[in-house]
């Protein structure tokens, strides 16, 4: 009792944006039955509005019921109460990306609502939020904008087309007289707000078609709207998964294998049996789960048990062996990806060629907030709290674990702590093994990972090695590029293999970036070797350009180098037909500068590449002092076609560059006998505040089809820096992270 | 029992006293808005204040609290009023959010100590925390915002 009363009196803060309960949880526990009733009737109507959407997923969209007396959801998307709040539902994750502003922000610009009364709720899950590209409820891929481009604002001018009818028969007018301005429909002099509206509005047919606003006449989209989300993420007031709490719930540890594919032979519990707390200590498929009373003794009395564990077939791993293995094979012929013309009668008859390989290393997500996962099971339903990317899948493997309908299944999508792909895990890890957990705590519970557990847990960015050899003229023009690639497949043994891999012999996302090869070459020759490795890995932000980006931009740069031309003014003139990465290009070139002379210890380096829609150019600006590189700046360019919002787009690209030059400068996890030798933040490090560079964003005007913003930030990061350290040094990197100690001289 | 104050309110609790104070806060006191990222001083997601001290939290043994005034992020002000949280606002910081209680529970001791703090001071300060989502940029033009906001006297 005490402690909710201090927690009420600390918290008791009113946060914009949110509208609807303060607290995630209230909202699903018994004395909070509003939105679960909501959601039945929600999804029993059939015979609501229905708006025709263009997108083949989400036309059966409808539901047009009362959420309550007081609100009106003219469709799955929106919800408008008497008290003018307009609440947005948004069918992708918030994990920083900004969506809770970007999406509702199109919607409100074609409702023409008052943007000061415009919040946003996360959607359950259902067909109905599915993405209508990728038909299921997933955030990734950088897609959320422009798949809920013509969604959301469709949504919104459904709502207001209905809302203008229900003024016009009040003042019995024709609904063409009335027009509308911040969340009210006028006439003349007179006025209905839309929270006046609510319910006539609610009786009426839906519109047959909507007409969209002229873009000319965009409020909010185009403009660095504020994000509604940051009054609730400054005051503690945002609940992520790991926040959730539920009346009666414990708390579990995990136990997990220390190397992969270990199988739990036996386990002594005498200790951790008898530690405070500790309620139960059980064995599931992920390993040995403790449920304490809270978390800490939960984790104490893990850390006490002893596990015995049959340690399988990689007991033996050890990545400096991989990549011994990776440089044997990426000498012989791989899988064909692309050939364009004879890329090696080209190299035998160049005037000049060279050789590189290219190393990068297993790499976390790291999300700040660790793997997380809160199931209340009951005999005839489960509720599932979590940080998701992937309702439909983790929902749909909750249910068989929990050997119920996917109906019985209801997954709340809280705020993600960071996502960068691992919360869209196609066999859900974390959700899965929490469900396990529930059926033996017969109590809500919630699994917590500690940093160490997220770390070693698996899912990693692949290691990949990429050799390219690569030859010029007289003139010093490219004749010839061969790239192979050594890796092991994120698609391969996924459900998604047969969607994504498409009976390709290879995987396209160990190849992206550099299949795209855009540059003016005759010759080009791409080649993928899959290896198959017991690590399990998973996309990590921006996923194979993450590593392409950077053979393929520095390689560019070796070519420019044995060519003796300037870096930038080479990659200009294999551009001359890619019109879109030479507009980022001669940004990033331009607002850097990259004509005026730096100071003597610093040198430039550019990279510019195509990615999930968007072109992204970098310039970073470095020095290297006692082996220890100081990037100094980073100049970005982005197109990413039509936009909504560039104070989020300023903000990802800012971010992708960060994340890329953590991986460039510090990151890389290894395996010695099976086991991983990272565990925490100081031997993973992330770059810091006294360590981030000045960053610029300039965004190119487009009209283009909108592209992403997420990931595109990232894969040129990598290369820009390692371009500048030879300008500066005259050394090549070629392995991730960079160690100036093993650099080759050129 | 180890008696200290949260945020002005005084908590009597019956608990390990090696337990750290995180998770006291987190579990028994519900107060979510300090967060757990590493749990070894590495990350800065527990920042709070000990009597006006950034302390991590995590590392914390809840027993050094005993009858002190410990400050968490929901205890900066009642309604976003501190200088920082209307520079964050200002510069919209936050990405996913999860480090800010942190980011801003270490910046507030900055500004007390040094209200008009340079570029290396805020490095200084600030090293402790990490931003995976990369909002340094925005986090040092707030912390500029919110020292010449409290200069203008807005401050409390």
């Amino acid at each position: 009792m005490i402690r909710e009363k201090i927690r009420q009196e600390m918290i008791g803060q009113e946060v914009p944006g949110k509208h609807n309960d303060k607290d995630t949880i209230r909202r699903s526990t018994p004395s909070g039955m509003q939105r679960r009733d909501f959601l039945k009737v929600s999804i029993a109507a059939s015979g609501g509005l229905l708006i025709g959407f263009h997108f083949p997923g989400v036309s059966q969209l409808a539901s047009a019921q009362q959420a309550s007396p007081n609100s009106f959801m003219p469709n799955a998307f929106v919800r408008i109460g008497t008290d003018e709040r307009v609440t947005v539902i948004v069918n992708h994750s918030e994990m920083g990306q900004g969506v809770y502003t970007s999406l509702p922000m199109l919607l409100a610009d074609e409702l023409d609502a008052d943007w000061n009364k415009v919040g946003y709720e996360p959607a359950p899950v259902d067909p109905k939020y599915n993405h209508p590209a990728f038909g299921m409820q997933i955030t990734g891929g950088s897609s959320s904008v422009w798949s809920g481009l013509e969604q959301f604002r469709q949504a919104g001018a459904a709502a207001r087309a209905l809302l203008i009818a229900a003024a016009a028969q009040q003042w019995n007018v024709d609904a063409t007289t009335c027009r509308t301005e911040s969340g009210a429909v006028f006439n003349g002099t007179r006025k209905l707000t839309y929270g006046q509206l609510v319910g006539a509005a609610a009786k009426l047919p839906p519109p047959e078609h909507v007409q969209l606003n002229d873009p000319k006449t965009f409020k909010l989209i185009g403009k660095p709207i504020k994000r509604l989300d940051t009054s609730e993420k400054i005051n503690g007031g945002a609940v992520f998964g790991i926040d959730v709490r539920l009346p009666g719930m414990l708390t579990a540890a995990i136990a997990r294998p220390p190397i992969f594919g270990a199988k739990m032979k036996s386990f002594d519990d005498s200790r951790a049996r008898s530690m405070p707390g500790v309620r139960k200590i059980v064995a599931i498929p992920a390993g040995v789960a403790v449920i304490a009373d809270t978390f800490w003794q939960a984790k104490v009395a893990r850390d006490a048990l002893r596990v015995e564990w049959d340690e399988g077939s990689m007991g033996t791993f050890n990545t400096s062996k991989m990549m011994q293995d990776f440089r044997e094979r990426a000498k012989t012929t791989g899988v064909s990806v692309r050939k364009d013309g004879d890329a090696a009668e080209a190299l035998a008859n160049a005037a000049k060629k060279i050789e590189a390989v290219y190393e990068v290393p297993y790499l976390s997500h790291l999300m700040m907030e660790p793997l997380n996962c809160v199931v209340d099971l009951r005999a005839d339903s489960c509720e599932v709290w979590t940080g998701s990317q992937f309702q439909t899948v983790d929902r749909a493997n909750a249910a068989k674990v929990a050997g119920l309908p996917n109906e019985k299944v209801q997954l709340h999508t809280t705020f993600l702590g960071g996502g960068f792909g691992r919360r869209a895990n196609p066999q859900s890890d974390f959700v899965v093994e929490a469900v396990h957990v529930a059926k033996a705590a017969g109590a809500p519970v919630k699994v917590i990972w500690t940093r160490e557990d997220d770390m070693q847990g698996g899912w990693y960015r692949p290691a990949f090695l990429h050799s390219i050899e690569g030859g010029i003229d007289a003139s010093g023009n490219p004749v010839s590029w061969r790239s192979r690639l050594v890796g092991q497949s994120i698609m391969a043994g996924t459900s998604f293999a047969a969607a994504m891999m498409k009976g390709k012999a290879y995987d396209p996302a160990s190849v992206e970036g550099v299949d795209d090869l855009p540059y003016a070459i005759p010759n080009v020759t791409v080649e993928s070797h899959q290896a198959e490795i017991g690590v399990p890995v998973q996309w990590l932000r921006s996923v194979g350009h993450s590593h392409t980006a950077f053979a393929v931009e520095c390689f560019v740069d070796e070519l420019a180098a044995l060519a003796q031309k300037d870096p930038y003014q080479f990659r200009r003139q294999l551009l001359q037909k890619q019109p879109r990465h030479l507009g980022v290009l001669d940004l990033a070139a331009q607002k850097a500068g990259w004509d005026k002379p730096l100071p003597k210890a610093m040198g430039r380096g550019i990279a510019v590449h195509f990615a999930f829609g968007s072109y992204s150019a970098h310039v970073a600006e470095v020095s290297v002092t006692d082996g220890k590189v100081r990037v100094h700046r980073m100049i970005c360019a982005i197109d990413c076609g039509q936009y909504v919002n560039p104070g989020i787009i300023a903000a990802q690209t800012e971010g992708g560059a960060i994340f890329g030059a953590s991986a460039a400068l510090f990151q890389e996890l290894t395996f010695a006998n099976g086991r991983l030798q990272q565990t925490n933040f100081h031997t993973f490090p992330v770059m810091r505040m006294n360590e981030c560079p000045e960053i610029e964003t300039h965004i190119v005007e487009s009209n283009e089809k909108a592209g992403g913003i997420g990931e595109p930030g990232v894969p040129c990061a990598a290369p820009a820096i390692a371009n500048a350290v030879f300008a500066v040094t005259g050394k090549r990197i070629r392995r991730l992270p960079i160690r100036m100690t093993e650099t080759e001289a050129v | 029992m180890i008696a200290f104050s949260v945020n002005g309110k005084r908590v009597d609790l019956d608990v390990d006293p090696s337990t750290p104070l995180l998770w006291v806060i987190r579990e028994q006191l519900g107060l979510t808005g300090t967060k757990y990222g590493c749990g070894m001083a590495q990350c800065g997601a527990c920042t709070v204040h000990i009597e006006g001290e950034a302390v991590r939290s995590c590392v914390a043994p809840v027993s050094r609290a005993t009858g002190k005034a410990v400050t968490t992020i929901e205890g900066l002000s009642p309604d976003l009023s501190h200088p920082l949280q209307r520079a964050w606002l200002e510069e919209d910081v936050p990405q996913c959010g999860y480090c800010q209680s942190g980011q801003l529970m270490s910046a507030a001791v900055l500004l007390r100590e040094k209200p008009a703090p340079t570029d290396e001071e805020i490095d200084e300060a600030m090293t402790g925390n990490i931003c995976r989502c990369g909002t340094y940029p925005r986090i040092r033009r707030a912390i500029h915002r919110a020292a010449a906001m409290a200069a203008k006297g807005g401050a409390r």
